[in-house]
């Protein structure tokens, strides 16, 4: 354990890129983006000096940084890199830059979309990283703000609309967070994940929550739950979710699905598993419900969009809502009679597998659907185009990779998550598994469907017109993206190495308080 | 420190000098105001620098003043003085800057904007019940005159009202300290001894007394059903007086119940705090939906300010030291922000495109004629929204936290107030300063108007002064440091609720 | 009982100069001032005037407390010396006003007149004896029929002294009545000495007429409620001097002979007021008349367009508040009324005198016409400021010290145990109110722009003075007002 301020860096490098833009008001709008380019890919760089020097045998957390902040509420800076979270920053390494690719053309203020898109990923970074829930909500809140500015004023005619719906949806499951914080500080005087996670297992937290009166706990429990279902989002809390990416400007539609949407998966692992084990045991059945709501509802509504944006936007809840399926299938088996340590630990490295592959393959989705609709005058229905494969072969080749990825084909990166997520339910709640099943069979249905009517059968609507061929910055957007896919679904133990004894400390110990 | 009531003097002669030097130019008498407000200023930091936080007033002046009556003109601070005295300091710096632009009687503007600063800084020093009274009085009055005459929409009914409210408080206030002042034996004022005489008092007493001068403090504090001054006073106010009157005239009533109501008369507290609790949370919860459908840019602040003032209300009714220290940082914490988002409405946006109308608003994207005014909105806004990294989160949470302590059912409605602040502070930003020249294309709650002038967004509007960017400035810093800080307030707060008054206000009616 | 006439002179030395005052300004007048002009003429007799009130307030402050009463005829005790200072001075300063003010014809009789006033009004602060109340009353009275009906150029003046003068006899006849029963009842007509009669006596009902009828004497002379009627017009026809001596001057020297002759006299007729179930007595009287004076007062005020009107409503609010402090003076002494009573003296005599210094230029009627005065003259301004916010009853003026003196005492009776207790909380919350019409005032003197026909005011030096020391005062007392309350 060094001094080095890596973690800080992690997390203050792309904040001093959004103050370095805005200083620079004479900067042209090409350096702007050169420049907001170099910053977000500090992420990944300072990411993989930080998994080289991981210590994967570890299960603690690593390069811990712990500074006294406030002292009458007991606030610590505390930052923290672990498996889970190391995971996440690569994944942010890998998506935010490809995502402001995407954003290369955007037609105004360059430097006020670098700097808020820097500051989006700054604060995404924290979230991975705090270890202080007053630290973690800094982040967790101010990631908002740029998004819903992002949002706003680069994004789709309803994009007010839907800025507003998704910071206010957001908020209002943030305020009921808040008020859980409260009453576990008033109960505990502590704030620090750890700590409380500790306390949790013994199940000290819940005794002194319960002090309050008996269902107090439960209802802590509720707020944060609803604070981080919004965020993933949790079917039914996700009807923010189609619109706002829809009309989010396609770089960052990317950015939410590929990141944004992690930090509500991260929640439930960091916070509010480790810390209410008991409580979410006690709804996982109906948890597990609502997941698969999601799972197949997601699937079915995508079927149903016409509009591809939309379309990826439902997918995304469907992917999103396998991983918190597998978590709770984990806790509803928690404490069982039949000590399921190895599906469980299959379900959760499927879980953090998932969330990085989601976060590739929906971004490349993303990517590919904003690259046809700038080409087509910002048309992106599903029956305004077809025989695109004739048009742009190495555009269709490229997506169609992209597409067999978020389908989970095998060899792919989308099929390893997928299949250990299929295989630790299967393990601890085969019912669930099976009714899972109709998501895949509607993902496909609906991946087919898109694939077959815009890349497949005459030149119709929109392609007939031609299609430009991609741009160097377009090439640059999807090729890391598709090689990740093909180098994770070869190679899974890429990731699977950093997470491992996490997970198998995590699924040696579930045990109820 | 001892140099602290010297605050209360420069501001007096500062109102004086800047009356006489408005007879020959109204820039002199800028000057002077501005030198008057940093003059204080600087004291008031540098007392704090020289703080030492402590149980208990400290006392920095204390001689008989009328001793017929057992009167003392006693000054003393501790930690909760002295943070709504830096609040003061600030507030009033920044509005003289943004009142930069006031042209017409300037002196005057000046001389009674000091005076009432003058008169604030005495009530948050006043150790002696009676003294703290007379220093609240003066500061009513001038606000009459500063809104009446250099006041926009409806200005003479805002003024009136708002003074009128603030004075039927006061009376009531008064009723009460006389009576107690009378019970006890009519031989002091000191707070001290009126809690000491206080404790000998029948149930019955503590609660009517309790309930004249709480509730007499609370109106200033926007008490609801009591708040309806504030909005329209607010709107009708000129930009400095708006921030001076939502930034830290409001804290007056809430400084006031916290430092006369509630030590005073514990017993009655404890019988009023479920009252006082449901109260608050009403405001906050009703003032946040009202802001939410305003048309006029500036009531949707003023019902902010109403809405925030509810959280100061409910961690007084928590009462415990935790929710106690929250609401004082969240004196401190609104009256930053709320005076930050009057600059933004009423000078920096107001004077240059002349209407409020969030209509109009929206069919001019200020953000890039104003950059710097959308700007400081959006992060006063945000602040104002309670987001982390401005003073407002830690206030908030510190009062969450604390009135979860005492009922984790209020705590719950608050939290619903942060959603609602949350949703009316995002619509204004969105609208106003965000607005799309399209006006078809205005998707979010359709306002009808037909005022705006249809080629509004090709005007150009006068630049940001220097005024206007320091004031900004300076109120931003506070809000940013104090949240990203709040220890350097809550380490003076925290200790100042150990005195042997408070505790008895605090643990009487902790359950 | 011999008296030592000497020794009565001495003490009545004030009443003196003040006589002879009089008499030396009729003479000079006569037979210097009848060829000059008008204004050197009211020059002439203002100052000789105002030279008798300072030669009168010399001897007044010299007055030895320790004098002989003279058989019980008067009283030379601290209150007598405070208030006969204190009415020498609002006279004085009412006739400080006169030469900038006076479009008066025979400003010398005017001046005589005031001066005959004032020596009522002297002898009023220390009477103690019934007759000698009687005497003074009816002296100062008469005067200030006159004085009410001075300006001849106009009916409404004539209108008030006439009313001022039915109404007052009318009282005159009340208070007389109340003597004669009192002295058939006791025996005497010394205070002293009634005192120790009613003291061994039983309340009989003949007393309480005698009381009452003394109460409704005064209410009429005070113009409380429900005896004001004539206030309001006198207020509005009278020379805007005369009303300020009418508010100021008068309601002092009453408020003294009325708290000497009820406490001093009465007292052991007073009752109770300091519970529900209180004895009878001419307290409970006083109290009902004084929640009266003050609920009318005050709410009838917010209805007036005319600010002299408007002035006089507030006078009839303010007698209810110097009720309270006659029926505190039981307990707390007369400070907290002398205190009362003098500064809303000195702040009507503003209010008036800036009323005569706008009325030299145009008439002075609506509170409309107060328009622009922030431009008109800033001096003005500002003085109303001060004085209107004294009425008001706004820190750190002496208006505010008063009220809140006045109050402390009425609820230190009895804390809210008692009506005495309420009424205080009614006349704090109504100040509330009060502080409505007062800024309606204010707002038209301070905040709406002036018709643009309006003239500058040139205010004439010694009145400017005049009202800037009476302003300093408001200011000086009110944030020093032991100087008044250590005087008993």
């Amino acid at each position: 354990m060094t001094k080095f301020p890596l973690l800080s860096l992690l997390v203050f490098t792309p904040c001093i890129g959004a103050a370095v833009l805005a200083i620079t008001r004479r900067a042209s709008a090409s350096v702007a983006r050169v420049l907001t380019l170099l910053f977000s890919l500090s992420t990944l760089g300072l990411g993989l000096v930080a998994a080289a020097s991981f210590d994967p045998t570890r299960t603690g957390m690593q390069w811990i940084e712990q500074h006294t902040w406030i002292e009458a509420l007991n606030v610590h800076y505390r930052l923290g890199l672990d498996g889970l979270s190391l995971v996440l920053v690569l994944l942010t390494g890998v998506v935010s830059p490809t995502a402001l690719l995407a954003s290369w053309r955007i037609k105004s203020s360059a430097r006020a979309f670098g700097a808020l898109f820097l500051l989006l990923q700054s604060a995404a970074i924290g979230v991975f990283l705090a270890l202080d829930f007053f630290h973690w909500f800094v982040f967790w809140e101010l990631s908002l703000i740029p998004a819903f500015f992002l949002i706003k004023l680069w994004g789709g005619p309803a994009a007010t609309r839907a800025a507003y719906q998704f910071v206010i949806y957001t908020i209002g499951g943030s305020a009921f967070m808040l008020l859980g914080f409260a009453a576990i500080f008033a109960a505990t005087g502590t704030l620090d994940f750890i700590r409380l996670a500790q306390e949790a297992a013994d199940g000290a937290l819940a005794e002194s929550l319960a002090r309050a009166g008996g269902w107090w706990p439960t209802a802590v429990f509720l707020g944060v739950l609803l604070g981080l279902a919004v965020k993933v989002p949790l079917f039914p809390f996700h009807t923010w979710l189609p619109s706002t990416y829809a009309e989010a400007p396609t770089g960052v539609s990317m950015f939410l699905t590929g990141v944004m949407s992690k930090m509500g998966v991260y929640g439930f692992l960091r916070i509010l598993w480790p810390l209410f084990p008991a409580q979410l045991h006690a709804v996982s059945g109906v948890l597990l419900w609502l997941a698969l709501g999601g799972v197949v509802l997601g699937a079915f509504a995508a079927m149903r969009q016409t509009d591809l944006k939309r379309m990826i936007a439902y997918s995304s809840i469907n992917h999103l809502s396998y991983c918190l399926l597998a978590l709770f299938a984990v806790s509803a088996a928690t404490g069982g009679p039949k000590p399921a340590a190895h599906a469980a630990a299959a379900a959760l490295s499927g879980t953090i597998l998932q969330m990085f592959n989601h976060g590739i393959s929906a971004a490349a989705l993303f990517a590919c659907v904003g690259m046809i609709e700038s080409r087509c005058d910002g048309r992106r229905g599903l029956h305004d185009f077809g025989g695109l494969r004739t048009v742009a072969p190495v555009f269709a080749g490229l997506t169609g990779i992209a597409m067999f990825s978020s389908l989970g084909l095998p060899g792919l990166n989308g099929f390893v998550g997928e299949f250990l997520i299929f295989r630790g339910v299967f393990g601890l709640a085969p019912w669930a598994a099976a009714i899972a099943t109709l998501g895949l069979l509607a993902t496909a249905v609906f991946l087919l469907t898109f694939w077959q009517r815009v890349f497949h059968g005459p030149a119709r609507g929109a392609t007939t017109a031609g299609f430009a061929a991609l741009s160097g910055v377009e090439y640059a957007t999807l090729v890391p993206l598709v090689a990740l896919m093909f180098i994770l679904g070869i190679w899974p133990q890429l990731l699977a190495r950093l997470i491992n004894p996490l997970i198998t400390t995590w699924a040696g110990h579930l045990n109820l308080p | 420190m001892n140099a602290l009531p010297w605050t209360i003097y420069i501001s007096f002669a500062g109102a004086v000098l800047a009356l006489i030097a408005g007879a020959r130019s109204a820039s002199a008498a800028r000057w002077v105001a501005l030198a008057t407000a940093i003059a204080a200023a600087v004291v008031a930091f540098a007392a704090a620098a020289d703080f030492s936080p402590g149980p208990g007033l400290q006392a920095l002046k204390d001689v008989p003043w009328i001793p017929e009556m057992g009167i003392r003109y006693h000054l003393a601070a501790d930690g909760i003085s002295l943070t709504l005295v830096i609040l003061t300091a600030l507030a009033a710096v920044a509005g003289i800057l943004f009142s930069w632009n006031i042209e017409e009687r300037t002196g005057e503007f000046f001389a009674l904007f000091l005076a009432l600063i003058g008169g604030v800084y005495g009530v948050f020093l006043s150790a002696d019940a009676f003294l703290l009274f007379v220093f609240y009085e003066i500061a009513i009055v001038p606000k009459y005159f500063l809104i009446a005459k250099w006041g926009s929409t409806n200005r003479e009914y805002g003024a009136m009202k708002l003074v009128l409210y603030s004075f039927a408080g006061s009376a009531l206030v008064l009723a009460g300290l006389l009576w107690a002042y009378a019970l006890g034996g009519g031989t002091s004022f000191a707070l001290g001894d009126l809690a000491q005489a206080a404790s000998a008092f029948s149930r019955g007493e503590q609660i009517g007394l309790f309930a004249l001068v709480f509730l007499g403090f609370g109106v200033l504090a926007g008490l609801f059903p009591f708040h309806t001054w504030a909005p329209t006073g607010h709107v009708a106010a000129p930009t400095a007086a708006s921030m001076l009157l939502a930034g830290v005239v409001m804290k007056l009533g809430a400084y006031g119940c916290l430092r006369v109501a509630m030590p005073l008369f514990p017993v009655g507290f404890e019988f009023w705090q479920s009252t006082i609790a449901a109260l608050a949370l009403a405001g906050i919860i009703y003032a946040g939906l009202i802001a939410l459908v305003q048309d006029d840019f500036k009531f949707v602040i003023g019902y902010s300010s109403v809405s925030h003032m509810g959280f100061v209300l409910l961690g007084l009714a928590a009462a415990n030291a935790r929710a106690v220290s929250g609401a004082v940082l969240q004196m401190f914490s609104h009256g930053v922000i709320a005076g930050l988002l009057f600059a933004v409405v009423g000078r920096m946006v107001y004077e240059r495109t002349h209407t409020r109308q969030l209509a109009d608003l929206r069919t001019m994207p200020l953000h890039r004629k104003l950059p710097f005014a959308a700007l400081t909105f959006v992060l006063a806004g945000l602040a104002s929204m309670g987001m982390p990294g401005f003073s407002g989160f830690p206030a908030e949470l510190t009062i969450l936290i604390g009135t979860w302590k005492t009922s984790p059912l209020w705590a719950a409605f608050a939290a619903g107030g942060i959603l609602i602040a949350a949703a009316f502070t995002l619509r204004v930003i969105h609208i106003s300063f965000f607005g799309t020249t399209d006006r078809s294309a205005s998707p979010v709650a359709p306002l009808a108007s037909n005022t705006a002038a249809p080629a509004m967004h090709e005007l150009h509007y006068g630049p940001i002064t220097w005024a206007e960017k320091a004031g900004a400035l300076l109120l931003i810093g506070a809000t940013v440091y104090v949240g990203l800080k709040p220890d350097v307030l809550l380490n003076w707060i925290m200790p100042a609720l150990e005195s042997p008054l408070m505790r008895a206000a605090l643990k009487q009616a902790t359950p | 009982m011999n008296p030592d006439y000497r020794q009565l002179l001495s003490a009545l030395l004030p009443e003196a100069s003040l006589v002879l005052g009089a008499l030396i300004v009729l003479g000079v007048d006569l037979f210097a001032g009848r060829q000059r002009a008008f204004a050197p003429r009211v020059q002439l007799s203002s100052w000789l005037g105002l030279l008798a009130i300072a030669i009168a307030i010399y001897h007044a402050i010299g007055a030895s407390p320790a004098a002989a009463n003279f058989g019980g005829v008067f009283a030379f005790d601290a209150l007598a010396r405070a208030a006969r200072v204190g009415v020498l001075l609002l006279a004085g300063f009412t006739l400080a006003l006169l030469p900038g003010t006076s479009r008066l014809a025979h400003p010398a009789e005017y001046v005589a007149i005031l001066l005959f006033a004032t020596c009522g009004f002297t002898l009023m602060a220390s009477a103690q004896q019934l007759l000698v109340a009687f005497l003074a009353l009816e002296l100062a009275s008469l005067s200030l029929y006159v004085l009410a009906g001075f300006d001849k150029s106009r009916p409404e003046s004539a209108e008030a002294g006439l009313k001022y003068f039915l109404f007052g006899g009318i009282s005159a006849a009340f208070l007389l009545f109340g003597f004669s029963l009192i002295y058939g009842l006791t025996g005497s007509i010394e205070f002293t000495e009634i005192a120790q009669q009613l003291r061994v006596q039983p309340t009989t009902p003949l007393l309480v007429v005698a009381v009452v009828m003394i109460l409704v004497g005064f209410g009429f002379k005070a113009a409380a409620a429900p005896f004001h009627l004539w206030a309001p017009d006198a207020y509005q026809g009278a020379p805007a001097t005369s009303a300020a001596l009418i508010a100021s001057a008068s309601k002092l020297a009453g408020f003294t002979l009325f708290v000497r002759l009820l406490w001093h006299g009465a007292g052991p007729a007073a009752g109770s007021v300091s519970s529900f179930t209180g004895a009878p007595g001419w307290l409970p009287v006083a109290a009902v008349i004084a929640g009266l004076s003050l609920l009318l007062g005050n709410i009838a005020a917010l209805a007036q367009s005319n600010v002299r009107r408007l002035l006089a409503y507030s006078a009839i609010a303010h007698a209810g508040a110097l009720l309270l402090g006659v029926i505190a003076a039981g307990s707390a002494g007369p400070a907290p009324l002398f205190y009362y009573a003098a500064t809303y003296g000195l702040a009507t005599i503003g209010a008036f005198g800036v009323i005569a210094m706008i009325d030299r230029i145009s008439p002075c009627q609506r509170i409309t016409d107060l328009a622009g005065l922030y431009r008109r003259s800033p001096l003005l301004a500002g003085c109303l400021f001060v004085y209107v916010l004294s009425l008001a009853g706004i820190p750190p003026l002496a208006g505010f010290f008063g009220k809140f003196a006045v109050f402390a005492a009425a609820l230190k009776i009895s804390g809210l145990g008692g009506p005495i207790g309420w009424l205080a909380v009614l006349a704090i919350l109504l100040s509330a109110v009060a502080l409505y019409y007062y800024l309606v005032i204010l707002k038209q003197a301070l905040v709406v722009p002036p018709a643009n026909d309006a003239p500058r005011i040139a205010v004439p030096a010694l009145a400017a003075i005049t009202l800037v020391v009476v302003a300093a005062l408001l200011v000086v007392l009110g944030i020093f007002p032991s100087r008044i309350l250590t005087l008993f």
